[in-house]
């Protein structure tokens, strides 16, 4: 796939060509069982998981509902621990504000993972002006080797196999003396460790994302289970915050519920390895920690959706449990949808950020199976809000003719129930004698999407209201 | 009037479903038998036609709303209401009251509805307790299909059923609750992915080496039954009301007759 001229607009080659890819099936079929099991597992193990769940929502409904009252609380907070807010409508903005922050030219900047950034396409913002940019997090370290975006909110490399990244490694290590190919997964770490290690004690400025900005203490949570975060804002001498808006929980206590859930939600632990809570600048007695610290709070459209249809999408914490319950994710892997958020949260929120003209396909592409309502922590009712999208499009005019062609065919024949029966009984004795005796038909003229992928099995012949009438 | 409704008292109506009234009547006519030996007797309103997914799903409000009209008012007056499919009891029970938020008199409709609609599983076994009295002997594998499943909770049901059926050996796939790649237009609108959705879904019915296939929903069914018959795969599919009824006598679906 063209990774670079990727879109939300070409989200139907995309997905062709993903379906094409080998190693990607191979690397989605095990990272699918993997996720899926041990979330089963971690959610029976916790017996409150619902009464939780339902705390959950309760909490963000109501942040959403007083949103400028809290984000305006954090800002005060982190002011009053010596840090900075910067608020940023745009992407764009929000990259201005970071570039302003490190100044100059040709620093070297840690990064721990963060989605916000990749909205916001930091880091070839950063690398325009010269700086480098290293990515600590191992999955997202991976693909930056690769130059490819992250194909899942928390596994951004989930779309390698084993054998792929050790072939990367192999090709790009020995600039470091590390000439050996290895192939066990302990080895490949071990290794990306020792490369980043170096990297963590010279660079200038650390970039991380926030799971959560706690209102009450003016903190930012992260969670990891690399560590990675923790020394990309501990070790340089400013600690840079990029989060969205809707990232913001009123209390501590309110975090600790929403952790409960997204650890378990995301990779079925109880806990991440790691989770770290960020306070203000390094105070003059604390033993190390950032001269400066600074959070930039981006907007991008998310204040539109406030009281809208689509609201129930802020309550989002990234889990991925979504994404890896979704069986179209499941059969073309992230990359396809062609925006930084794929899965049933990125076809819902991307339509919403980059307009829904720009993302035609994302709603539409899901057969509304609705597993990933099933799975969402924060009870998003995600089928609905793809249902919404389609309603908006149709309103919109903004479905295909043959579509709205055919819908409008369907609903004159619907409306009409003799209409309806007369060619009913025609096509069913139409179809039984193009397939009489064959059982199903491998091609129907103007059925092609149907017989491109599956035989079309035959009709019994007459209609049931035929038959019914008949034996009356 | 009351006399009217005493005399429907125990009168159900089947909601055949547009495609068994297309594709499989036997499903329909399966359906019609196990309720008349619940002791109910059965009527098919003519007026029927689908239940309006098509245009719910697509985003075509203002279709789905007159479609669902009309299925108000062809069944408003029966005590119950049946289907052999999760998928349309799903959409008059879960959608048709959303469909109409915004208007009180349709809203209380739409309920009223909802609340006598039953997919047919859940009818045997909540309303009629019915006791089966088929034999199959052969192996089966059950697909949840999404809809009944998510929305009106259909796991248990056909199972503790299909328990009662003579010779029948249940052996449960891999995935049985993984879509099967249908989702109505989704299976024509991006045929590549529904492939490798419903290709997979073949894969798990394989591995249980169960000589037949069974579901509560003919879209998932055609669409099973069209993919094993694309990959020469030897299961046969059936619908769970053919088997309760005993009368899956028949070729499968998408199967020749011999």
């Amino acid at each position: 796939m063209n990774l670079e001229h990727r879109s939300a607009a070409r989200f139907k080659p995309q997905a062709a060509e993903a379906l094409q890819d080998d190693n990607l099936k191979r690397a989605l079929a095990k990272a699918k069982d993997g996720f899926v099991l041990k979330r089963l597992q971690a959610v029976s193990n916790l017996n409150e998981f619902e009464s939780i769940r339902t705390e959950a929502r309760r909490i963000k409904d109501h942040v959403l509902k007083h949103l400028d009252y809290y984000l305006e609380e954090f800002e005060r907070k982190v002011i009053a621990t010596g840090g900075h807010v910067h608020w940023a409508e745009t992407a764009e903005q929000a990259c201005n504000v970071v570039q302003d922050i490190i100044g100059g030219e040709g620093k070297q900047v840690l990064k721990g993972k963060s989605m916000v950034s990749e909205e916001m396409g930091l880091n070839a913002a950063l690398e325009q002006r010269g700086h480098t940019v290293v990515e600590t997090d191992l999955g997202e370290y991976i693909i930056q080797l690769a130059h490819e975006p992250p194909s899942h909110i928390i596994a951004p490399a989930v779309h390698k196999t084993r054998d792929q990244i050790s072939d990367l490694f192999h090709q790009e290590h020995p600039k470091y003396g590390l000439h050996k190919r290895l192939t066990e997964v302990p080895d490949l770490v071990s290794e990306a460790r020792q490369v980043l290690r170096d990297k963590f004690i010279n660079s200038d400025v650390g970039i991380t994302g926030a799971n959560f900005l706690i209102a009450e203490t003016g903190s930012t949570v992260i969670v990891t289970n690399e560590g990675n975060g923790d020394l990309s804002q501990i070790l340089p001498n400013v600690h840079i915050v990029t989060a969205s808006i809707e990232k913001v929980v009123p209390t501590l206590n309110d975090a600790s519920t929403l952790l409960r859930l997204l650890a378990r939600s995301a990779t079925g632990q109880e806990m991440s390895s790691y989770t770290t809570f960020s306070t203000g600048a390094k105070r003059t007695d604390d033993q190390d920690g950032p001269e400066e610290f600074h959070v930039i709070l981006l907007d991008n459209g998310r204040s539109k959706v406030l009281g809208s249809d689509f609201q129930d999408i802020l309550r989002c914490i990234k889990c991925g449990a979504c994404l890896n319950h979704c069986p179209v994710y499941g059969a073309i892997g992230g990359h396809a949808y062609g925006w930084v958020y794929p899965g049933p949260m990125g076809s819902v929120l991307t339509p919403l950020i980059i307009g829904l003209e720009n993302a035609l396909d994302l709603p539409q592409a899901c057969s509304l199976n609705g597993r990933c309502g099933q799975v969402c922590p924060m009870s998003i009712p995600l089928p609905d809000l793809l249902r919404r999208h389609r309603f908006k499009a149709f309103q919109q005019g903004l479905i295909d003719s043959r579509t709205k062609y055919g819908l409008t065919a369907w609903a004159l024949m619907v409306k009409r129930p003799r209409l309806y029966h007369a060619l009913t009984s025609v096509l069913t004795r139409v179809l039984a004698l193009m397939g009489k005796s064959k059982g199903s038909l491998r091609a129907v003229p103007f059925a092609s999407g149907w017989t491109s992928a599956r035989d079309l099995p035959v009709p019994q012949g007459q209609t049931f209201q035929q038959l019914w009438a008949k034996r009356k | 009037m009351t006399a009217a409704n005493d005399e429907a008292k125990s009168t159900v109506a089947l909601l055949v479903t547009c495609l068994v009234d297309l594709f499989r009547p036997n499903i329909g006519f399966a359906t019609v038998k196990l309720m008349q030996q619940a002791g109910f007797t059965v009527d098919v309103p003519t007026a029927q036609t689908c239940c309006g997914q098509p245009a719910y799903n697509s985003g075509d409000q203002a279709s789905a709303q007159a479609v669902a009209k009309q299925v108000i008012e062809t069944f408003a007056h029966y005590d119950y209401v049946v289907a052999p499919s999760g998928s349309c009891i799903g959409m008059v029970k879960v959608h048709y009251p959303e469909l109409f938020a915004g208007d009180a008199e349709w809203r209380g409709k739409a309920d009223d509805l909802a609340g006598k609609c039953y997919e047919l599983t859940t009818f045997l076994s909540s309303v009629c307790k019915l006791e089966v009295t088929a034999s199959f002997s052969r192996s089966v594998t059950y697909h949840d299909s999404c809809s009944g499943l998510r929305e009106l909770g259909i796991k248990s049901q056909p199972r503790a059923l299909l328990e009662q059926v003579k010779g029948l050996t249940l052996k449960e796939m891999e995935d049985s609750e993984v879509c099967c790649g249908f989702g109505g237009t989704f299976c024509v609108k991006y045929p590549g992915i529904s492939e490798r959705m419903v290709s997979d879904k073949v894969g798990n019915v394989k591995k249980t080496h169960a000589e037949v296939i069974l579901g509560g929903d003919l879209g998932c069914l055609l669409n099973i039954a069209g993919r094993n018959k694309r990959e020469g795969a030897s299961a046969e599919v059936f619908h769970v009301a053919e088997v309760l009824a005993g009368m899956a006598d028949i070729p499968g679906i998408g199967e020749k007759s011999t």
